[in-house]
C-alpha cells in the first residue's frame, strides 16, 4: 500500500504521467477498481478551484519562545513555515523538487556558470507601499554574507560579489561555477526585507499577509495584507492562526477535533489512528530528510575501508525503518541522495542487511581491538539513541564489538558532533544533490562530518557543478553516490517521509519533497473550503 | 511578632540573592551556550563568532552576572533576551499571569477540597469513606501528572467532546471562555497535589486527637465532628500549612509537564525552551521569579504557623 501511494504523490505532483502511473499500480498488484479510484481522486484534487476567506487553523510542532521574525535565524518548522507568509523569495522551490520564479521572474547564467544574472518583477510592492527593487533585494542577500551570524550563511557562501545591473536586474557572481546555483537562494533563510531594514519586531515583506500577532512558541496572528497580492493565485485565507503544538500526542488531537484545520510531523505511529478518520487526509510525501551514522575516514579504525564497508552490511536497514520510522520513510543506500532527486542514481543496488558478509569484511580488516564507539544522543533526532542500539544488536550478530556511548542531550551539537570519531547526526536535505554533496562531502566544508576526502571525488563535484549537459552531470553525480555508497564514511539507513494531515475541510495541503507544510508555503497555498 | 516578620523578610532577600549567585552558576556550567543552540548544525566557525559577539558571550562571566545583578538589583531591570532582543520582564510577564491564573484556579479548587477531606475521613477514621478518600487520592497522585493529562483529555476532550483537547489561552479570551479552557489542565493538577495535602490534614488531626486533652473532651460527651474542628485542627495547622505552601510553590513551578500536554502558554514551557535554548537572562528571569515563589509562600507559611501555634513563638 505504501508504494502505492508513493505512486500516487508523484502522479499528484505531476511527476508520473497517468499512462505511467496506472502501469506501475497495476504491476504492484493493485486491483483496477483501486487505480480508477486513485486516478478520480488525484483528478478531483487537480480540479479544485481554491476558496477565498476564511481563517485557516494550522497546528506546527517546531516552535519554540526564542523563536523571531529575522530572517537569519531561522531553523525549525513555525518560522520556516510563516515567514513564507510574509517575505517572498527571489526564487521557489517548487512542488517538482524544481526551481521556479518568484521574485525574480526569470534568469539566465552566463557560460561557465559563475556568473547569473536575475531578472526582478517590477509589480511587486512591499506592504508599506514601496516597490521593491533591486537594492532591496541585494541588501536582504548581504543579510548571510560576510561577518553573519545568520543560519543561511552556508548557503551562499560561495557568493563573491553582487552586483546591481538596473534597478530591476541583478548579477551574482560566484567563487567557483555552480549550475545549480538557483536551488541556493531556495533556502528558507532567503527572504527579501526593505532596503536597510532591521526593525524585526513590525517586519515588512512583499509576502501576502502581515503578522497581527507574534507570541514565540506559543501562536503567531496573520492578516491578509492591504491591496491586492501579487501572485494571483496565492494567499487565499483572510487570516491564518498558527499555533505551536510540540508535544506529538497533543498535535494529533488538535486535528482530530478540529481545533486546528492541519498539523506538521505526524507520529508514524499514529498514521493508523488518523486513517480512521473520515474527516481528515494523510499527506505523505518522501523527502531528502535522512539519518546519518557518520565515521571519520581519518581516524582509526574507520580508516579501514573493509572495517567500514562491514559496518555497512551490518546494518539492517530494514528494522531499522520498520522500528523507527514505521515504513514511513525510503531505504538509504550510505550517499545523502534522497529517490526524490532527479538525480538520483536509481541504478544503484540498495544494500542488503548481510551478516555473512559482515563478518567475512570484517575479518578481512584484520583488526585486532577495533574500538567502534558510536557517540549518541536524541538531540541528533529522536530515536536516534534506539537507532544505535539496533545496530549494536545487529553487528553483535556479525561478530562486530561495538559500542554505544549515550552523551548528553545538552550541547550535543557543540561537543560531539564534528568532533567525535563516529557519531550520529541527521541532515535536512537539500534542494540539489550538488549542494548536499558539497555542503557535507566536500573535503573543505565546515561539515563535511566523515572527513571524506578523495581527489577523484573532488574533481566530479567541481565538474558536476561546472557542468549544463544534463547527461554528463548525471553521469558524474551517479559516480559520486557509488563511490559514497560502497567507500564513504556515512552509515545513512533511511530517508524520513514528511507526514503531515489537513481536514477534508481545507484544500491545497499538497505532498512535497523538500520541507514540511507545501515546502513552507502552506500559508499562501491552502485554502479553507468551508 | 513585627520583628520576627522583619526577620524572616531579610532571610528571605539574602536566600534570593544567594540564589541568583546559584542560578547563575548554574547557567554558566551548562555546555554549549546560545549561539550553538540557535545555529545547531547550522553554525559554521565565522557565523558562531559573529552571533557570540553579538550577544556579548565573549566577556568574562563576572563582567555578566554583575550586568545582570546590578541591573536585576538596582533598576528592576532584568535585561533582554538574547534570543529576541526584547526586554525579559516584557516576555515573561504575561506567561507569569498564564502561570498565577493556572496555579490561582487549581488553588482555589483544591485546598478547600483537601482539607475538607482530610477532616472527614479523619472524623470517620477508619470507615470504608475514609478508605475510599485514601485509596483514590493514592491512585491520582501515583499517576504521572502528563499521564492524567491525557487521560482526562481522552475523556473530556476526545469521547466527550465538552472540552477542546489543547488549552492556548490568549489575552483577548473572555473570561468565561478563559476558565472553559483552563478546566483540563486545573483538575489534572488538582488531581496531583490533592493526595499530599488532604493526608497531611488528615494525619495531623489524627495526631492531635490521640492527645490527653482530646480524650477528655471525648470523655465530656463533645460530638466528634465539634473536637475535630474545634479542638484538634487548631492545634494541627502548622504542618498543614506548610504542605499546602509547598503545594502551591509546585503548583507554581513545577507545572512544566502539564502545560505541555495542554500547549498552555505558561511560564514553565517557557523556562525549559529558554534552558534549552541557552537563552540566559529568560533562564535567570524565570528562575528568580520561581525562586522568589518558593522563599515567599514558605515565608508566608512560616509566618502562620507561628501565629497560629504561640509555641512557635519561642523557640527553645
Amino acid at each position: 500500500m505504501s508504494e502505492l501511494e508513493y505512486l500516487k504523490n508523484q502522479h499528484k505532483l505531476g511527476r508520473l504521467s497517468r499512462r505511467e502511473f496506472m502501469g506501475r499500480s497495476a504491476a504492484l498488484g493493485a486491483s483496477a477498481a483501486t487505480i480508477a479510484t486513485m486516478v478520480a481522486e488525484v483528478d478531483a484534487h487537480a480540479e479544485e478551484t481554491p476558496k477565498s476567506g476564511g481563517t485557516l487553523k494550522l497546528g506546527l510542532g517546531g516552535g519554540s519562545t526564542t523563536d523571531s521574525v529575522d530572517v537569519t535565524s531561522y531553523n525549525d518548522s513555525v518560522m520556516i513555515d510563516t515567514s513564507p507568509a510574509i517575505f517572498n523569495s527571489i526564487v521557489e522551490w517548487g512542488h517538482d523538487g524544481k526551481t521556479k520564479p518568484e521574485l525574480a521572474e526569470s534568469w539566465e547564467a552566463k557560460p561557465g556558470a559563475q556568473e547569473w544574472i536575475f531578472n526582478l518583477r517590477k509589480d511587486v510592492k512591499f506592504h508599506n507601499g514601496k516597490a521593491m527593487t533591486a537594492d532591496d533585494v541585494i541588501y536582504s542577500l548581504n543579510l548571510h554574507r560576510g561577518e553573519s551570524k545568520s543560519g543561511g550563511a552556508a548557503a551562499i557562501k560561495n557568493v563573491k560579489d553582487i552586483k546591481k545591473l538596473t534597478d530591476n536586474q541583478i548579477s551574482i557572481l560566484l567563487e567557483s561555477a555552480d549550475a545549480d546555483f538557483t536551488y541556493n537562494l531556495t533556502d528558507y533563510h532567503m527572504k527579501v526585507v526593505p532596503n536597510g531594514f532591521t526593525d524585526w519586531a513590525n517586519p515588512i515583506g512583499t509576502g501576502a499577509y502581515t503578522i497581527e500577532k507574534f507570541e514565540p512558541g506559543v501562536r503567531v496572528l496573520l492578516k491578509k495584507a492591504n491591496g491586492d497580492y501579487w501572485k494571483k493565485d496565492r494567499g487565499h485565507a483572510d487570516s491564518i492562526e498558527i499555533t505551536v503544538i510540540n508535544d506529538g500526542a497533543a498535535r494529533l488531537n488538535a486535528v482530530i477535533s478540529g481545533q486546528v484545520d492541519a498539523i506538521n510531523r505526524v507520529d508514524p505511529k499514529a498514521v493508523g489512528l488518523l486513517q480512521k478518520s473520515s474527516k481528515l487526509d494523510l499527506v505523505r510525501a518522501p523527502g531528502g530528510w535522512h539519518t546519518v551514522m557518520a565515521m571519520t575516514v581519518d581516524q582509526a579504525p574507520y580508516t579501514n575501508a573493509d572495517l567500514r564497508l562491514a559496518m555497512k552490511y551490518a546494518m539492517d536497514r530494514e528494522q531499522i525503518m520498520k522500528a523507527l520510522f514505521q515504513g514511513y520513510g525510503q531505504i538509504g543506500n550510505d550517499h545523502p541522495i534522497p529517490k526524490t532527486d532527479p538525480y538520483f542514481n536509481t541504478e544503484l543496488a540498495v544494500r542488503k542487511h548481510d551478516p555473512d558478509k559482515a563478518t567475512f569484511y570484517f575479518k578481512k580488516a584484520g583488526l585486532t581491538d577495533p574500538k567502534i564507539v558510536l557517540q549518541v544522543s536524541d538531540a541528533a533526532f529522536n530515536g536516534a539513541v534506539d537507532m544505535a542500539t539496533l545496530l549494536q544488536s545487529s553487528c553483535q550478530k556479525s561478530g562486530i564489538p561495538m559500542d554505544v556511548k549515550k552523551e548528553s542531550a545538552d550541547g550535543f551539537w557543540s561537543n560531539v558532533w564534528l568532533k567525535g570519531a563516529f557519531v550520529a547526526s541527521y541532515w535536512g536535505g537539500r534542494a540539489a544533490a550538488t549542494q548536499m554533496l558539497d555542503t557535507a562531502y566536500q573535503a573543505k566544508a565546515a561539515w563535511n562530518e566523515t572527513h571524506w576526502n578523495n581527489e577523484k571525488f573532488e574533481k566530479l563535484l567541481r565538474d558536476a557543478k561546472a557542468e549544463t549537459d544534463e547527461a554528463k552531470r548525471k553521469s558524474y553525480i551517479w559516480e559520486m553516490q557509488a563511490m559514497l555508497s560502497d567507500e564513504g564514511g556515512a552509515l545513512i539507513p533511511v530517508f524520513k517521509d514528511w507526514l503531515q494531515a489537513g481536514s477534508k475541510k481545507i484544500g491545497g495541503l499538497a505532498p512535497t519533497s523538500g520541507f514540511d507544510m507545501n515546502n513552507g508555503y502552506v500559508c499562501e497555498q491552502a485554502w479553507v473550503k468551508a | 511578632m513585627g520583628k520576627l516578620i522583619a526577620q524572616r523578610l531579610g532571610l528571605a532577600v539574602v536566600t534570593l540573592a544567594a540564589f541568583s549567585v546559584l542560578i547563575f552558576a548554574g547557567t554558566e556550567i551548562l555546555p554549549g551556550d546560545l549561539a550553538s543552540a540557535i545555529l545547531a548544525n547550522n553554525a559554521t566557525p565565522e557565523n558562531l563568532a559573529a552571533l557570540r559577539h553579538q550577544l556579548h558571550l565573549d566577556l568574562p562571566a563576572y563582567v555578566r552576572f554583575w550586568n545582570w545583578a546590578s541591573g536585576v538589583a538596582f533598576h528592576a531591570d532584568f535585561g533582554t533576551s538574547l534570543a529576541s532582543g526584547q526586554p525579559v520582564l516584557d516576555e515573561i510577564i504575561p506567561r507569569l499571569k498564564n502561570t498565577m491564573f493556572l496555579a490561582l484556579a487549581a488553588a482555589i479548587v483544591s485546598v478547600p477540597l483537601s482539607v475538607v477531606l482530610g477532616l472527614t475521613a479523619a472524623i470517620k477514621q477508619g470507615s470504608v469513606y475514609d478508605r475510599l478518600v485514601n485509596v483514590v487520592t493514592l491512585m491520582t497522585i501515583s499517576v504521572p501528572e502528563y499521564f492524567m493529562g491525557y487521560i482526562l483529555i481522552t475523556i473530556f476532550a476526545m469521547q466527550l467532546g465538552w472540552f477542546s483537547p489543547i488549552s492556548n489561552v490568549t489575552p483577548e479570551m473572555p473570561f468565561f471562555e478563559r476558565i472553559l479552557y483552563t478546566i483540563l489542565p486545573m483538575s489534572t493538577l488538582v488531581l496531583v497535589v490533592v493526595a499530599h495535602m488532604m493526608r497531611m490534614t488528615r494525619a495531623s488531626v489524627l495526631a492531635i486527637m490521640a492527645s490527653p486533652y482530646i480524650e477528655m473532651a471525648i470523655l465530656k460527651g463533645i460530638p466528634k465532628w465539634r473536637i475535630v474542628v474545634q479542638h484538634a485542627l487548631p492545634n494541627a495547622l502548622a504542618p498543614i500549612i506548610s504542605v499546602i505552601a509547598i503545594n502551591l510553590a509546585y503548583l507554581i513551578t513545577g507545572v512544566v509537564l502539564a502545560e505541555v500536554v495542554f500547549v498552555y502558554p505558561g511560564l514553565g514551557q517557557f523556562m525549559v525552551d529558554s534552558v534549552s535554548k541557552r537563552d540566559m537572562p529568560m533562564v535567570q528571569g524565570c528562575g528568580l521569579i520561581f525562586a522568589a515563589a518558593y522563599i515567599m509562600l514558605n515565608m508566608i507559611a512560616d509566618v502562620l504557623a507561628i501565629m497560629t501555634n504561640p509555641r512557635l513563638r519561642h523557640p527553645r
